[in-house]
Order: structure tokens, then C-alpha cells, then sequence
């Protein structure tokens, strides 16, 4: 689960790390209101920065032309202005394709005087099963860009869970990045601040880009002047107040619709759609299409023990997306039974009164039977002997269509 | 022989009246696996009943073990209990643990790795089908059947088999099946991003039995498992390996159905395990069509 960058500093906060002070605003009239209190307080510049689940916000575009998704303000009315034209527009960047996304908050915040950008994250180091904390001097980068190309700007600590960090830890990565003075033993709260909100929150990464040393009435100070968050979806059944975070209008309708049958499904640009039990068998399928010159339309794994309610649901899903022109189901019924996927396929054949190529593949338990209940429907279902011979079929069924 | 479990090793199963727990402990008495004891707190002294067989259910890992002898256990409670349940047995301790549990928290995972540390536990999984040695009877039956994989679709034979996957795992196992190869063992390590057993270790157990000839190894993106094994595999691995990565187009930034299987700073792609693959001689299946064919073309 992902969460807004108001959030992610939220939650920060809470742990004691440094964020810029401001507000969430969902109207132009409330941002007029924040940026004044800002003014009031001294401040001589305040940010507008739109809240989607996406990066590359500053060099977006919006559809109504507006340009930039981050904006630098002078006064209360540039601030009220840039509300205006991001609130209820979409935003376009390089991270959310062309469909964009529809801006319904703004964060209005303080603009610090900064005088050096870092990086820090917290996240799984998957080899050795800990936490790893990484900090680079190259912050505002793209982190992956600096990864790849100078590896060595990149400084890791691996945690061992049990100890957890120390303040020492903290003071390496410090002085790792040539921070000096009181810098050290502010940075160290810092980052052990996001060690603590990782571990505590159950978050996959916890990710600030740029950490910043600022100047703060006239010393210099540590900030997190910006911030992302995705945390453990398995975990957030302990974390109710986190769970209540979750923004349903930044996942993709069908995605949500799909989680409500606990169905898998993430859509994709193709348009053979799949319907597959199994993760790894439902990505293998995916990639047997593109191989046979096919392109897939989604991922869709109805798990070990679907049922012909699954079925039906599913179909619907599939058939909700445009693009497909095609259907290929591949189910190894090891445990489920074949026969009973064979007759929630008919039964979702009829429902939604397909009219597209359709070619099944049953194996496993049941699926001479399978085969049957689908031959004796009279419906044109086509049947596929092994997972390639399926995959072949579909692709020269759509062919034959064009 | 094979690894990890022979048809003679007696296993507990935790949460096994539950009702997933339940079922599949009625396909492994009816595989001929043997199940010892049945771990239920609040339950011990009941009996769990089918096909004729009995088997005691106890409070405790503890108590199942010392009372049946077994040494292996499998883990079927629902994911807010699965570390406990699975430091218990290693508590208990017994040689290997399966766990088939899907959801379990990424930092519960990593507190029960750490706690397994000098141990000497071997965890397998979680969110995986389990271990199977197939055995000498009908479909296979008299073996030992960990989990939830369909015990008929094996056969007794010399491929091992290790993935990421359940259901690419049975599509090999039946691959093989179907030419008349059997198998020696075939192990899901699951498909968590912090799993008990690696790629790497169930391969080092492939080279040192004796009874196994052949290798396929199934992947799939997330993580660096795979390039891990390839690289030993280069230059240690004396048998045959075949092998087939899943994921080639799965967008980045997403997790396909699996915790594990996501591409995150371009790290874990497809592309970088089939190159690690062909580094290291494996044989790459084109689509998952060909596992076993392609194992077969080398042996």
C-alpha cells in the first residue's frame, strides 16, 4: 500500500523526525488560508505541491495545460493561483502514463533554505533478511540513476533486527556523508526516527529524496523535505490508523473491484486477457503470449480454490477493459477440481454473453471431464492441449480476426 | 533416497484442525504420508480421524514431538500466528519446518530468521506448496506429502524439482510425469521476499544425493535467489539443470500475486536471472511448455 506525501510526514512527525510545517488543502481557498498563517509566522516562501501517488511531479504537466505539480510561492495569492489550477485537474508525469492523475489535495508548506541535498531510505535488504538503511550525497537525484552509475555514492548499514539501531548507526551515516559538528547528533535522531517509523509502521520503504541540511534561524538543521512511504499490506491488519490512509481513487477501479472477489488482478496494455490459478503460473502465461507474438492484457491469478462465483466474476473483470479482444484460460487443477472451473466458465460464458475468442487449457484433476462440460455446452470455446499450444491458438484466433 | 523427507519420516501438523489444515492432512493420510500428531493449543487430547487412521492431537510442538517422535512439522495457521507457530517448532527442535502460511508480515519473517540463527531448524516457505517425495504406489501414493501440492500428478524417480511457485511447480512435475520421469523431491521455497530456504540450498541438497540426475529450477522475478544459485551452480553443480524464469513481462513497481515477485530498482528483472542462467550453463526453457523437455535434452 502506498500513501500521500502529507501522510508519509505525518507519520514521520510521529517519530520524531524534522518535516517542513504546512497543511494538507483540498480547496484554493484553504490553501490562501494555510499560506497566510505561513507568511504570518515569517516565512518568506511556501511550496504547493500536488498530492498523487506518483513521482516527477515538478516537471508534470496538467491536462488543462498547467504546468508543474511543485510550486515555489512569494505571496498568498501565487499560492491561492497554483491551488487553483492543480486541485480537481489531472497531472501527467513520467511515473503515471498518459491517463494521469487527478489531484483532489495539495500540501502547502514551508520552503526551507537549503543548502545541501542528501538521500536516506530505510528498506528489506532481501539477501541477508534484515533492515538496511542507505544514504547517498547525491540527494534530488534519481536514486536508481546514481545506483547504476556511481555505486560507491551509495552507503548501506545492515541492522540486525534483533539490537535494532543504535545512535551509533546513526553517527556513521553522518559522518559517512560529511556532515560535522551538532549536525551529527541531529542527523542520527533523524534517521533513527526513520528506522523507527519503518520498523514500527510495518513499511516496505521508507524514503526521503532530498534529506536536507537547511538553515534554520541562522544554524544549520537537518529536514525531511520530502517524503515517501509504501508499507506491508499483509501487516496492516495491526495497523487500523494506517489502513485508514489508503486513497481507493489513486488504485485502478478494476484492481479494487478484483480485491473484492480476492481475486489478483493488475491490468496491462495488451489485449489477450488471462484468467490463471496460481501467481507464478499467471505470470509464465503472460510471458508465453508475448512469446508466441501475442500481447497480455492483464495478470490474473484466481488462486487455489476458485469457485464458479470466482469464475463468473472474474470473466466480468476481464471484459470490463476495452482492449481485450481475446481470452485465454490456463488452469492446472491440482487440487481444485477442473470439472467445476469448466462449468463456471460456461456459466460465465453465458452471463456475460461473450462474443470474443475464448481458448481454454484444463490439466490436472478432473480435466478429461472438464473438456467434456465444455464441448457439450455448444458454445465456441476452443481448447488448448498443453499451456503453448493454448498460448498459439489464442494469438492465431486474433489474427484471423483482423 | 532423496532430500529433506523420506516416506518413513513422521510429521506433526500445526493448526491441524483448521479447516485448510484439515483437508490437506486427509490427502496425506490418504497419500500414505506419516502424520504422527496434530498440534491445536486448547485441543490436546483430541483425535483427528480419517481413512482409518487416528492420529493424536497435543497443546503443543513440545508435547507432539516427544510423544510421536516425529521431526518435521507443517504449518497451516492463518498469518497473524504463523511466526509464533513457526519459532515454536523451532523451539521444539525439530529438523525442518514447513510452512505453507500466505501473508505473513515481511517484519514478522525477519524477527523469526533472526531467532533461527544457530538453530538447528530448517525452515521451508512460508507461502509455499510444500515438500513432496514421491513413493512407489499408485500416483505415486506411500510418499511423503508436505503441504498442498497434488500428490497423484508425481512419480517416483531421479529429477528434482525446486521453485518459487505452486503451480509452476506441478506444471514441471507433471511435465516429467507425463514423458514417464519421476522425481526425486520437489520443493516449493515460496514465494515470500524472506523465506527460510533458498534456491541455493535445496540445489546443494540436488548435488549431494545420490538419487538425483537432474535439476529444474523455476524462478521468477524479485530478489537475486536465482543469480545466487547460478553462480554456484557454475562452479560446483555436477547434474544437469534446466531451468525457467517467470516475469519477463510484468511491469516494474508492481508485486505480481507473490510479496516476492516484484522488479524494484531494476533490480530482480527477468532478463538479469536468464542471463545469470546462460552464465552458468543452465538449460533455459523458452515458455514454461518445455521445462522438462529441455531438462531431458541435456541428460
Amino acid at each position: 500500500m502506498n500513501i500521500h506525501e502529507y501522510q508519509a510526514k505525518q507519520l514521520l512527525a510521529q517519530y520524531g523526525v524534522a518535516v517542513p510545517s504546512g497543511e494538507v488543502c483540498e480547496t484554493p481557498e484553504a490553501a490562501r488560508k494555510t499560506a497566510e498563517e505561513l507568511f504570518a509566522k515569517g516565512e518568506k516562501l511556501v511550496i504547493v505541491k500536488a498530492q498523487i501517488h506518483a513521482g516527477g511531479r515538478g516537471k508534470g504537466t496538467f491536462k488543462s495545460g498547467f504546468k508543474g505539480g511543485v510550486k515555489i510561492c512569494l505571496t498568498v495569492d501565487e499560492v491561492f493561483q497554483n491551488a487553483t489550477g492543480m486541485l480537481g485537474n489531472v497531472l501527467v508525469t513520467k511515473q503515471t502514463g498518459p491517463d494521469g492523475r487527478l489531484v483532489n489535495k495539495i500540501l502547502v508548506c514551508s520552503a526551507a533554505d537549503i543548502k545541501k541535498e542528501l538521500y536516506c531510505a530505510v528498506l528489506l535488504d532481501r539477501t541477508t533478511s534484515t533492515p538496511v538503511i542507505m544514504a547517498s550525497t547525491e540527494g534530488g537525484m534519481d536514486i536508481e540513476e546514481v545506483a547504476a552509475k556511481t555505486p560507491e555514492k551509495i552507503i548501506k548499514l545492515l541492522i540486525d533486527p534483533a539490537v535494532g539501531m543504535m545512535p551509533f548507526h546513526g553517527r556513521k551515516l553522518a559522518t559517512a556523508l560529511g556532515l560535522k559538528g551538532e549536525l551529527i547528533g541531529e542527523a542520527a535522531k533523524l534517521f533513527l526516527g526513520l528506522y523507527k517509523t519503518w520498523w514500527e509502521c510495518d513499511a516496505s520503504m521508507v524514503e526521503i529524496n532530498p534529506l536536507c541540511v537547511v538553515t534554520r534561524n541562522g544554524k544549520d538543521a537537518m529536514l525531511a523535505v520530502d517524503a515517501k512511504i509504501s508499507l506491508d499490506d499483509n501487516a496492516m491488519y495491526r495497523h487500523p490508523d494506517i489502513q485508514a490512509m489508503r486513497d481507493l481513487s489513486e488504485e485502478a477501479p478494476l484492481e479494487i473491484e478484483a480485491s473484492k472477489h480476492e481475486l489478483n488482478y493488475i491490468k496491462l496494455d495488451g489485449n489477450i486477457a488471462c484468467l490463471v490459478n496460481g501467481a507464478g503460473l499467471a505470470m509464465a502465461t503472460m510471458d508465453i503470449i508475448k512469446h508466441f507474438g501475442g500481447d497480455p492484457a492483464n495478470f490474473l491469478d484466481v488462486g487455489g480454490g476458485a469457485t464458479r462465483q470466482q469464475v463468473t466474476a472474474a470473466f466480468k473483470i476481464i471484459l470490463s477493459d476495452p482492449n481485450v479482444e481475446a481470452i485465454l484460460v490456463n488452469i492446472f487443477g491440482g487440487i481444485m477440481q477442473c470439472d467445476i472451473i469448466a462449468t463456471g466458465i460456461v456459466d460465465a460464458v453465458k452471463v456475460t454473453q461473450l462474443n470474443l475468442p475464448l481458448v481454454v487449457r484444463l490439466e490436472g484433476n478432473n480435466s478429461q471431464l472438464g473438456k467434456k462440460i465444455l464441448q457439450e455446452s455448444g458454445l465456441p470455446i476452443i481448447s488448448g492441449d498443453s499451456m503453448a499450444d493454448a498460448a498459439q491458438k489464442v494469438v492465431l484466433e486474433l489474427k484471423k480476426n483482423k | 533416497m532423496s532430500i529433506l523427507v523420506t516416506p518413513t519420516t513422521k510429521i506433526i501438523v500445526q493448526g491441524i484442525t483448521g479447516s485448510f489444515g484439515a483437508k490437506h492432512t486427509q490427502l496425506s493420510l490418504a497419500y500414505g504420508t506419516q502424520i504422527a500428531a496434530g498440534v491445536t493449543p486448547g485441543k490436546g487430547g483430541q483425535t483427528f480421524d480419517h481413512a482409518g487412521k487416528s492420529v493424536p492431537v497435543y497443546d503443543t510442538v513440545a508435547q507432539a514431538a516427544k510423544e510421536s517422535g516425529a521431526t518435521v512439522s507443517v504449518i497451516f495457521v492463518p498469518p497473524p500466528f504463523a511466526a509464533d507457530a513457526i519459532i515454536e517448532a523451532v523451539d521444539a527442535d525439530l529438523n525442518l519446518v514447513v510452512c505453507i502460511t500466505e501473508g505473513i508480515p515481511v517484519r514478522d519473517m525477519v524477527k523469526v530468521k533472526r531467532s533461527m540463527q544457530g538453530r538447528k531448524t530448517r525452515l521451508i516457505g512460508p507461502n509455499c506448496p510444500g515438500v513432496v517425495t514421491p513413493g512407489e504406489g499408485k500416483d505415486s501414493s506411500g510418499g511423503c506429502r508436505i503441504g498442498i501440492s497434488p500428490g497423484y500428478i508425481h512419480k517416483k524417480g531421479n529429477i528434482g524439482v525446486v521453485s518459487r511457485s505452486g503451480t509452476l511447480t506441478y506444471e514441471a512435475v507433471w511435465q516429467l510425469t507425463c514423458r514417464g520421469v519421476g522425481q526425486s523431491t520437489c520443493v516449493g521455497i515460496g514465494g515470500d521476499p524472506v523465506n527460510g530456504t533458498s534456491h541455493l540450498d535445496i540445489i546443494k541438497l540436488f548435488e549431494d544425493d545420490p538419487d538425483t540426475h537432474g535439476i529444474i529450477m523455476i524462478g521468477e522475478i524479485g530478489g537475486t535467489s536465482e543469480e545466487e544459485a547460478a553462480e554456484w551452480i557454475k562452479r560446483n553443480c555436477h547434474k544437469p539443470v534446466a531451468g525457467f524464469i517467470a516475469g519477463s513481462t510484468a511491469p516494474a513497481g508492481r508485486r505480481m500475486g507473490h510479496a516476492g515477485a516484484i522488479v524494484s530498482g531494476g533490480r530482480g528483472t527477468a532478463a538479469a536471472k536468464i542471463a545469470a542462467f546462460k552464465d552458468a550453463d543452465i538449460g533455459i526453457s523458452a515458455t514454461p511448455s518445455e521445462m522438462a523437455d529441455t531438462l531431458l535434452k541435456m541428460m
